[in-house]
């Protein structure tokens, strides 16, 4: 009896210890979650989303933001925006030369060893906006814009994340000092308190952001005809960053799929193996 | 050993061969013929599923070092081009890294079945210390790799680390810079750390092959604690535990798959994906999953050569554990009172583990109280580390030896085939109708 007691005492103050962790939550920044069509085990990204979100990428993003790690030719890898069966080197695909064609990369003029610059091939790095990182904070007011190779994958939230950050620019609150430069955003983390002078339980979520709002209503036209609203283009161009964080996801899960499946008859099997070699073993 | 061998040479290759090296007959007696006891339960498996993991790891590890770069500035994109660029670079990957977590899960659950079973007590104890030092050796292999892909936390993960060691009085500073390679965590620090991840598992696989030489003289402990009295205690390793352990084996590998396909990068943290910047630490330096309990121990003292030597001794207690506990005892099914105390060990590590990965400033219930005591508020993630800490060590160091002598364990049957056959005398009527039927 009495070890049940302390048994149960000790579970209490397990449960004790585990509650304030999801009461004694603060003021965090807001988050959005939306339903993705590649989520969960059998999720797949939806071609015409990530081909809208890379035209996203395209006209607006890369002015600032490099993806360094990202080819033109992975666009029209399998699971790619422009994946066409017919093309399985996605150096060959038409439209990925043509995507490629229209971006002018750097390049040395093996005749003269000059800099030089050409239109971009299939097997080009996506060009980076400014050739170094000092270049890139004079341009914005001191602020590096981060590499979006990998951002849905560095940022906790991922995907919801970038949606909430694309839509949080908000009036900011009466009371709420701003500096020049900065941008109150209410999904980016901060600590508002000291420029706020209303009341102190009071302090705004969200923080100062050097970007200013990137996004508007019909900045980008959409190929197939979708609404061009803000939230449409924040969705569609976090779609094509969770693409491009592991453009390889659909292939793992697929392959995932077949691997759990043979691994659970495996079991199955090696479970009745078991059982009969053991059927007359007393133990 | 299991005595005398059964082996005979049929041709007469083998018997040319078994005169100048029976490595055959080795080989037969020591994994085909070992006679294990036949009550061992799936708690036991893990043994085989650490070998397998082992092996995973090296596998993995050698194709995986084929494309890496380790270079500080080129490192974070090699990482990122297996997993992008190399043909199942993605699957060798992500089975690597999230591998090291279930490498160390499969081997707490294998030291906590030790803790329960008595495994580590006479005539076990060097085998017990073998696989201290294994344990030991992952742990440092473990952080070793972790520093590799060059994100923000490996690098800031590394200083501190490196920084502990530094608190050591004399050596302490040497032995920074010896590590380091320069004054920093640098590129020269990334090249030895490789060097070393890649040679560290080979010494592990040394150990273990110690390991299972030590456990090979004694045989396995079971969980009646009994030591084998007759063969029908046993059966030989093979079929029966090929087949037991291929089974376990397979479900664990279905639970790894889970997670290096549906979620490969939620035992990590997202700021790893982003690359170092030593100019730029992160809020928050945490270690992975199963080093927390460790850090929070590290955490719990305000001084911080201390909490190094405190962080250090929860590994070295380990070591001297089989002279700690006193009790004539093995197996803690007779042990109710000692099974009682384990359990609030195992909820202490959770919530040492709890206490690793929050700020230490961090309130526990609602707002701070404001009572200061030993630099610490009493209402923080410190104190609860400090109750953590204290009940961890006071397990081995008071509960262990003083338990052993006073509490009345229950009645400990004779061989390990009496409770199995004594079943029907105490079962009720109709129970045994099926006997091959049970589990």
């Amino acid at each position: 009896m009495l070890r049940k007691g302390i048994a149960l005492a000790a579970l209490g103050l397990s449960l004790v210890v585990a509650a304030p962790a999801a009461s004694a939550a603060e003021q965090k920044p807001v988050m959005k979650h939306l339903e993705w069509s590649f989520q969960g085990p059998f999720g797949k990204f939806d071609t015409a989303q990530l081909q809208r979100g890379y035209k996203v990428y395209r006209e607006v993003c890369s002015s600032c933001h490099s993806m360094n790690l990202m080819h033109f030719r992975n666009l029209g890898q399998p699971g790619g925006p422009f994946y066409d069966p017919e093309y399985k080197n996605p150096n060959d695909n038409p439209y990925v030369k043509a995507l490629a064609k229209d971006i002018q990369v750097n390049d040395i003029d093996t005749e003269t060893g000059d800099t030089i610059q050409r239109p971009a091939t299939p097997a080009d790095k996506f060009p980076a906006p400014f050739p170094n990182e000092y270049a890139a904070r004079a341009s914005n007011g001191g602020a590096l814009p981060p590499d979006l190779s990998v951002i849905v994958k560095a940022r906790a939230g991922g995907p919801n994340y970038i949606y909430s950050l694309m839509t949080g620019y908000k009036a900011p609150p009466a009371g709420l000092k701003i500096n020049p430069g900065q941008n109150y955003n209410q999904s980016f983390a901060g600590d508002l308190t000291p420029f706020w002078s209303g009341d102190h339980h009071k302090v705004p979520v969200g923080g100062f952001i050097a970007m200013p709002p990137p996004l508007a209503p019909d900045k980008v036209t959409f190929d197939d005809g979708s609404p061009s609203t803000v939230e449409q283009q924040a969705k569609d161009v976090a779609a094509f960053l969770a693409w491009a964080s592991e453009p390889k996801q659909m292939e793992r899960k697929q392959f995932g799929l077949g691997a759990m499946i043979y691994l659970l008859i495996f079991s199955v099997l090696l479970y009745f193996s078991y059982r009969r070699i053991w059927r007359n073993v007393e133990h | 050993m299991s005595g005398h061998s059964t082996y005979e040479p049929k041709t007469g290759f083998e018997r040319w061969l078994d005169t100048r090296l029976p490595i055959i007959r080795f080989m037969k007696d020591t994994a085909l013929d070992f006679p294990t006891p036949k009550n061992l339960n799936y708690w036991w498996t893990f043994g085989g599923i650490l070998a397998l993991m082992l092996g995973i790891q090296i596998v993995t590890g050698v194709v995986l070092a084929m494309h890496y770069i380790p270079n500080a500035a080129m490192a974070f994109d090699s990482v990122e081009r297996i997993r992008r660029d190399v043909n199942y670079g993605w699957l060798i990957q992500f089975m690597h890294a999230n591998g090291a977590s279930m490498f160390f899960l499969a081997v707490y659950v294998h030291m906590f079945r030790n803790l329960y079973y008595g495994s580590y007590k006479a005539p076990r104890e060097v085998l017990w210390i073998l696989g201290c030092v294994i344990y030991l050796l992952m742990m440092a292999t473990a952080f070793l790799g972790y520093v590799l892909p060059w994100g923000q936390m490996s690098f800031h993960g590394a200083v501190v680390i490196t920084n502990l060691l530094g608190a050591l009085p004399v050596v302490g500073p040497a032995i920074t810079k010896l590590l380091w390679g320069g004054f920093a965590v640098d590129n020269p620090t990334l090249n030895r750390f490789f060097s070393l991840h890649y040679l560290m598992p080979f010494v592990i696989a040394g150990v273990v092959i110690l390991h299972i030489w030590a456990l090979h003289v004694p045989g396995n402990n079971n969980p009646t604690g009994v030591n084998v009295k007759s063969p029908k205690d046993t059966v030989p390793f093979h079929p029966y535990y090929t087949v037991k352990d291929g089974f376990a084996i397979s479900v664990f590998l279905l639970m790894y798959g889970v997670f290096v396909f549906y979620m490969p990068d939620s035992l990590g943290d997202a700021i790893n994906y982003v690359p170092a910047n030593p100019l730029q630490t992160p809020p928050e330096i945490v270690p992975e999953w199963y080093l927390l309990p460790f850090y929070a121990i590290l955490r719990a003292v305000p001084d911080k050569l201390m909490g190094v030597l405190l962080m250090f001794s929860a590994i070295a207690v380990l070591f001297v554990l089989p002279w700690l506990d006193t009790s004539k005892v093995r197996s803690m099914r007779y042990r109710p009172t000692a099974r009682l105390y384990l359990a609030i060990f195992l909820l202490a590590c959770l919530v040492l583990g709890y206490c690793g990965a929050h700020p230490p400033d961090q309130a526990i219930v609602g707002e701070p109280s404001g009572f200061i005591l030993m630099d610490s508020d009493i209402n923080s993630i410190t104190w609860l580390s400090r109750i953590g800490a204290l009940y961890y060590f006071a397990y081995f160091l008071l509960v262990m030896p003083i338990l052993g002598l006073t509490e009345k364990p229950l009645p400990v049957p004779e061989s390990i085939s009496e409770p199995v056959l004594s079943h029907p005398a105490g079962a009720p009527a109709g129970a045994t109708a099926s006997p091959e039927k049970r589990g």
